[in-house]
Parts: structure tokens; C-alpha cells; sequence
């Protein structure tokens, strides 16, 4: 993670199946580093896949992952992980974790200072409009709009130069998930950091995101910024996903 | 020399275990002969013995053999010996195997069955020829008590008498009786087959357990149930034993067989019990204990007096039961220590295996095969490779703990939601903060089952640990089940449930301590 030009995430001659089924066969893509890069597609299309690739939960059968310039290490998966965040539809807080626990957990394997984990929480918390007092509670005694973005939070806590996050947003009703939205985008703002997120809702794609890979299962159809996606589709294909959102 | 490995052990025993069980005890004392070194000829022994050792006086779990026991010890006292007590043992496999490996220096043994069962000879020899052969293996006969306390038939008295039969003999007349026999009795080919044929008997013995036969004949459940000649409780329930007029059950002398090293001393101590005891003394002191209420020591040292071998007045406790105190204490260590064993060895073996479900199977397919050997048996295979007492129980418990604790633990670490194992694989935890953070606190319920389950049947089973003088609350029981004494069964069976109850209440009370509320339901979010 040295390189500071190179993409956040690069896939090189990438080839992965499953359970004899090919699903990928020799995928190059770049994904822009300090950008939020959507990736979209029917369900079963591999997007999913692709972005456990990047925080090596999946290894590919042939070719390459770089992230920042840097070829996975599959031997040291953690430490790499630790600059990767990760957030993902279910959330996964740990039930027998307080919020704080839960939030901190790396924080805490780190070494970090009770004062620094405290600040650092308290500054997640501010620009997800979450309140303190959540801290001694357990997941199961505070809303899923709330642990939606208590989850965000647990993935950012380490200020990672890369957040990785599966449907994130989806957990939630619609009228929760607009403000979650607005306080994804405010963090954002104030901590720009390079984002990929995997998503099957065109309009959360194309509202959120910088940089969109519409995906048909195991390819890509077409890698652009949403308003070139938008005003000329690359085929058929990509048209019809634009048609179904509404 | 002939080796314990040629000398067949304990085909037959005579208050003993079935035959498969005597099979396996079989290879496994083989195996266990072949471990031990050369036993020392005798006399080496004999010169070897250190002047403050103390004599180890054991006895099996009957109440003859628990009282014989108590007079040699205190026999032995009176002459300036330490005498560390072992009564109650299980049975001939467990005392015989206590004096092969030194673990014992005497216990009451009968000719009959030192023939059979220990030396495996077809008919019982003169006396010099048993204490030959048993010189052979480090061990001596000493000179008999008196009486031949052999098998008989007992029956009640007025079913007996109005029915007409005084003899095993007349018994064929009578084809409607209800025989109920020891579960061995029924299988020794000397036992109820060579009997049926020498007499001509065609009544088809169910097998009972002869701690209660005697109960089972009181209330007329049946009318008939082997017997051995001296027991007390023949005269307190007024059965009698029928006539074996063809000479059919061969001599059971009673003899102190003894650990050959044993100093002169003792031996002429022993020897002075010699003659002392015919077949109506033997039950009249069977009887004190049984009918008088007396102790085995109370019994033993009034005797003792009145044989004129000492003058001395011994202080003897007259209480029925005075070591509850210590045999719990003897009993939570049994079970905490093999307790703390199993978990040790149970939980990591759980944490190794459980991601491989073919290696997991294996483990549980082995622990459970562990689980069903029956408890005595499990005890007494342990014998030949670790002795008598504590560690032998300790192991056989520890063996019994290992699969509650290890299904418990793999079902509760393969039962851990794998969306909050991904989630903490992929946030950067490595294997050990993962299963330290997350897997072992979220399978710490389960787990906890499993180690509670483990600790109750521990308690149970440790009960079983006397028999091979592991001590702990069975030794009452075991003390009771010999006397038909069921007070003094209570003594220790009450303990030892009220034990598993506190066991059970302290597992809730520490799952509550440890264990989040809310995670008792084992929800995730």
C-alpha cells in the first residue's frame, strides 16, 4: 500500500469459480482510489464475489488482487484486513459485545488509548447522528437503523484508506436508509477515503456513487462514471438495468 | 517362574464380574503384566521391607470380607504395625490385582476361589500347593481361619420345611420354585449348570444381584437364591441352607492372603488368627453386624479380645458412619479433578478438531465408544494399568467426562452464526482474537452445558470409585449394599444427590455470572 498513484483496487487476469461452475474468466479491472466505486448487477452476477476478493475472504483461482499497488499477501491476511473496513448487509454486530465493544474491537487489539478510542468514537458517532449513550447497550437493545450505522462505524473505526461495504445500506426501511445515505455522504466529505460498494439498487448506485462496474454474471459490462452510464449505456444489457430501477 | 502373562486371571471369580468383563480385565492385566518388572523373589522381599511402612489391609466389598479385613488389621496393630485400611474393595479382580501390584499387603481370601478364578486350576489343591503356586507370583496363603464358607441353597425356613426339602436334591421334586441366582453364579460352569446336572435340577434361575436376593426371598419374591454358608443374614432371616450332600461346591477356606515381602512378624501376628473362626462363630459375628448394629470395628475388636490375643481395650467408634465428612471431601476431589482434566484435555481437542468434521466424528465416534464401557468395568480395566485408589478413579472419571464436554464443545463452536465469523475474519481479527473475542464467548452457553452434564454424571459415577478404594461417598454405599444395610446406602446416596443438585445450581448461578442475559437465548444480530 505504498504506491500513491496506483488504483485502490486493481484485478489482473482474475479467474474464480465455484463448485465446478466458472464464474469468472480472466477479469482485468481497475477500481479508482479516493472514489466511491458501485458495483452492480443481478443477483448472482459475482459482485458479491468480487468484493470479498479485495479483502481476501475469497482467493482467486488464477490471477491477480492489488490493492493500492500491492499484491494480497494470503499469509497475513489480518494486518491487511485492519486498513480494509468492512461492512456488510446483515451487519454482524456481536451480541455479547456493548455497542462500545463492538465499535472498538479493533481499536482495542490495536493498543490504542481508552482517551483515543473515546475520541475517535465520539467523532464517528457525531457525524452519524449517533448518541453516546448508545455505548453500554447491546445490539439487540438499540434499533437497526442504529446498528446499521453503528456497523458503519466498527468498519471506519481505524480509519482505513479503504471501506468495503456489501448492500450496507439495505437492512433498513427506505426512510431510514435516505438518512443513512446523507451521513455516509457527510463522512465522506469530512474523511475522504476510497469506497467500494456492492449494491443491487440502481438509484442508491447512481446517487452515491463516483464510479459505477455494472457486472452480468462473471463480466463486466461497462466500467464509467454514472452520468456516462446514464446518458449512453454501454449495450442492451446495461439499458434494461437502467429501465428497472424505477 | 510362571508370569502373571501364562497364568490365565480371574477366569472365574468368585463375587465377580461377568465374563466379558473378565475377558477384557484378562488382556488388559496381561498388558499390564507385561509393563511391570519382574516381581523380586520372596525372600529379597522379605529383607526388604522398611520398618515404618505401613501394612495396607484391604478386603472386598462384602460384609465378611470387611469385618475379616478389620480383625487383620487390627490384629496387626496390636503387634506395633501401621495399618492403612483399603475395605470395601470392588471385588477379586480388584483386591487380587492390589496385592500383584503391591497396592495391598493382605486381604481375606477363600481357597476355593484362589484355585479358580486367581490360580485357574480345575479343583482346589491341598493348602502347601495354593501357597506354592502363589509364592510363584510374590504372594502367600497363610494358615486358614477355620471355617469353609462355601456355596450353598438358601430358602425360607417354613416354605422349606412344609414343602419337604432339606437338600439340594429335594429340590428337583419341586419344579415351580422361583430361583433367582447371581448374575455369575448362573454363568460358572461350577455354578448353576454343574449343579442343575448333579442334581437333576430343572428350574431356570433369573439372575439378581446378591445384595438384594436376600430382600427379594424375605418377601417371598422367590423361593430360592445362592448363598455362601457364613453369611449373618441367613440366621437374622431364619432361611436355611440346603443339604449339598454330593459334595458338589467345593471348599472355600477362608485364608489371609498376603504380599510374600510381609515381615515375620506379621505374619505370625496373622497366623495367631489360625482355627479361630468355625462356620457358627462366623455367622454369629457376621450377625453382630448386621442384626447388633454393630461396627466392623466394635465386631473385630470384641472378638479379638475374646480369642485372648490381646488384653488390650481398644477405643473403637461404635457410630455407624463416621467418615461422611471426609469421604465428601474425598468425593469433590474425584470429580473436580477429573473434571478439570477432561476440560483440559476435552475443550483444546474440541477447539483442534471441530473445523474438520471428519476428524470431529472420529473424536466423538472414540469418546462415545469410551462412554458405553459400563462404569465397574471401566474401573476395573484400570487396575492393571494404574493401580487401586484415587488415580485409577480419577481416570475412569476423566474418561467419562470426555464426551459430554467434547459434543458440547463442538456443537458450540460449529453452532456459532458464520455471519459473525465472516464478519470477524474480514475486519482483520486473526484466528486467536477471533476464537478468544468472539467463537469461545458465544459457545461459552453451550459449552457450559456440556461441562454441567459432565459434572453431574461425575458425581454419579464417582460413587462406584470405592470399589477400587478410590474412596468418596460410595464407600457408605458400598459399606451399605454389602450389609443390607440401607440407611448406611442413604448416608452416602443422599449426599451425593444433594451434591449433584449444589452442582447444578452453582453451574446456573456461574452461567449467570458470566453469561450476558440476553445471550442465554443465544440470539445474534
Amino acid at each position: 500500500m505504498s504506491d500513491d498513484t496506483a488504483p485502490a483496487v486493481r484485478f489482473s487476469g482474475l479467474h474464480k469459480g465455484f463448485a465446478g461452475q466458472r464464474l469468472f474468466e480472466g477479469i482485468d479491472l481497475e477500481l479508482p482510489r479516493d472514489r466511491i466505486t458501485a458495483l452492480v448487477g443481478a443477483s448472482g452476477c459475482g459482485k458479491s464475489t468480487l468484493l470479498q476478493l479485495i479483502n481476501g475472504l475469497i482467493r482467486p483461482d488464477e490471477g491477480e488482487v492489488k490493492v493500492f499497488g500491492s499484491a494480497i499477501d494470503y499469509a497475513n491476511l489480518p494486518a491487511m484486513r485492519r486498513r480494509i473496513g468492512y461492512a456488510v448487509q446483515q451487519i454482524g454486530l456481536f451480541p455479547h459485545l456493548s455497542v462500545r465493544d463492538n465499535v472498538a474491537i479493533l481499536a482495542d487489539r490495536e493498543g490504542w488509548s481508552a482517551e483515543r478510542v473515546k475520541a475517535r468514537i465520539a467523532r464517528l458517532f457525531q457525524m452519524m447522528d449517533l448518541d453516546m449513550a448508545l455505548l453500554t447497550r447491546y445490539p439487540h437493545e438499540i434499533s437497526g437503523g442504529q446498528a446499521q450505522r453503528v456497523g458503519l462505524c466498527r468498519a471506519m473505526m481505524l480509519e482505513p484508506p479503504l471501506l468495503l461495504l456489501d448492500e450496507a445500506f439495505s437492512a433498513v426501511d427506505p426512510i431510514t436508509r435516505i438518512e443513512v445515505h446523507a451521513q455516509f455522504q457527510r463522512m465522506q466529505q469530512e474523511e475522504p477515503r476510497s469506497v467500494v460498494m456492492v449494491t443491487h439498487d440502481m438509484n442508491e448506485a447512481l446517487s452515491l456513487s463516483d464510479h459505477m462496474v455494472v457486472m452480468a454474471p462473471g463480466v463486466v459490462l461497462q466500467a464509467a462514471s454514472p452520468d456516462t452510464i446514464t446518458t449512453a449505456p454501454a449495450d442492451e444489457r446495461v439499458a434494461r438495468l437502467l429501465e428497472a430501477r424505477a | 517362574m510362571k508370569t502373571l502373562m501364562t497364568t490365565p486371571v480371574l477366569q472365574r471369580s468368585r463375587r465377580g464380574l461377568s465374563g466379558a468383563l473378565m475377558v477384557a480385565g484378562l488382556a488388559l492385566a496381561s498388558l499390564g503384566a507385561l509393563m511391570s518388572s519382574p516381581l523380586a523373589s520372596a525372600e529379597e522381599q522379605a529383607a526388604a521391607w522398611p520398618e515404618d511402612k505401613p501394612i495396607v489391609v484391604g478386603s472386598k466389598a462384602d460384609r465378611e470380607g470387611h469385618l475379616l479385613g478389620e480383625i487383620f488389621a487390627q490384629v496387626l496393630e496390636d503387634v506395633g504395625f501401621t495399618v492403612e485400611r483399603r475395605l470395601g474393595l470392588g471385588q477379586t479382580i480388584i483386591t487380587y490385582q492390589g496385592l500383584a501390584e503391591g497396592e495391598l499387603d493382605v486381604y481375606p481370601e477363600y481357597t476355593g476361589t484362589l484355585a479358580h478364578a486367581i490360580l485357574k486350576l480345575d479343583d482346589v489343591p491341598p493348602l502347601k500347593t495354593l501357597d506354592e503356586l502363589s509364592r510363584e507370583q510374590g504372594l502367600r496363603v497363610l494358615e486358614p481361619l477355620g471355617f469353609n464358607n462355601t456355596y450353598a441353597v438358601s430358602m425360607r425356613r417354613d416354605q422349606a420345611e412344609s414343602l419337604g426339602i432339606s437338600t439340594i436334591g429335594d429340590m428337583a421334586d419341586h419344579p415351580d420354585l422361583s430361583v433367582a441366582m447371581s448374575h455369575e453364579f448362573i454363568k460358572r460352569p461350577d455354578g448353576w449348570p454343574g449343579l442343575a446336572a448333579e442334581y437333576g435340577l430343572s428350574q431356570v434361575p433369573r439372575g439378581i444381584e446378591h445384595g438384594i436376593a436376600y430382600q427379594a426371598l424375605r418377601e417371598s419374591k422367590i423361593d430360592a437364591t445362592d448363598a455362601y454358608s457364613t453369611e449373618g443374614d441367613i440366621k437374622r432371616f431364619d432361611f436355611v441352607l440346603l443339604d449339598d450332600d454330593k459334595g458338589y461346591f467345593p471348599e472355600y477356606l477362608a485364608v489371609p492372603f498376603v504380599n510374600a515381602a510381609l515381615p515375620e512378624d506379621a505374619v505370625a501376628a496373622l497366623n495367631q488368627l489360625a482355627g479361630s473362626l468355625d462356620e457358627d462363630s462366623m455367622q454369629a459375628l457376621n450377625a453382630r453386624v448386621s442384626t447388633d448394629e454393630q461396627s466392623f470395628a466394635q465386631v473385630a475388636s470384641r472378638f479379638i479380645q475374646e480369642q485372648g490375643i490381646t488384653t488390650e481395650q481398644r477405643e473403637v467408634s461404635g457410630a455407624k458412619w463416621d467418615k461422611l465428612g471426609t469421604n465428601l471431601i474425598e468425593h469433590l476431589q474425584l470429580t473436580l479433578s477429573a473434571l478439570l482434566l477432561a476440560c483440559l484435555v476435552g475443550l483444546p481437542l474440541s477447539l483442534l478438531v471441530y473445523r474438520n468434521p471428519k476428524v470431529s466424528r472420529v473424536v466423538l465416534y472414540v469418546t462415545g465408544l469410551l462412554q458405553t464401557i459400563p462404569s465397574i468395568a471401566l474401573l476395573a480395566l484400570m487396575i492393571p494399568l494404574f493401580g487401586i485408589g484415587v488415580v485409577p478413579a480419577v481416570i475412569a472419571l476423566f474418561v467419562y467426562s470426555l464426551l459430554p464436554i467434547i459434543r458440547a464443545a463442538i456443537t458450540a463452536l460449529l453452532t456459532v452464526d458464520p455471519l459473525l465469523v465472516k464478519v470477524a475474519r474480514g475486519m482483520g481479527l486473526t484466528r486467536r482474537e477471533q476464537l478468544r473475542h468472539v467463537i469461545l464467548p458465544l459457545a461459552t452457553p453451550n459449552l457450559l452445558t456440556g461441562i454441567k452434564t459432565a459434572a453431574i454424571i461425575n458425581i454419579g459415577t464417582a460413587t462406584l470409585a470405592a470399589f477400587i478404594g478410590a474412596g468418596g461417598l460410595g464407600e457408605p454405599i458400598v459399606t451399605g449394599l454389602s450389609l443390607n444395610d440401607y440407611d448406611l446406602v442413604l448416608y452416602g446416596a443422599i449426599p451425593a444427590a444433594l451434591l449433584a443438585i449444589c452442582a447444578e445450581l452453582l453451574f446456573e448461578l456461574f452461567e449467570r455470572l458470566v453469561i450476558p442475559a440476553h445471550m442465554r437465548g443465544l440470539k445474534s444480530r
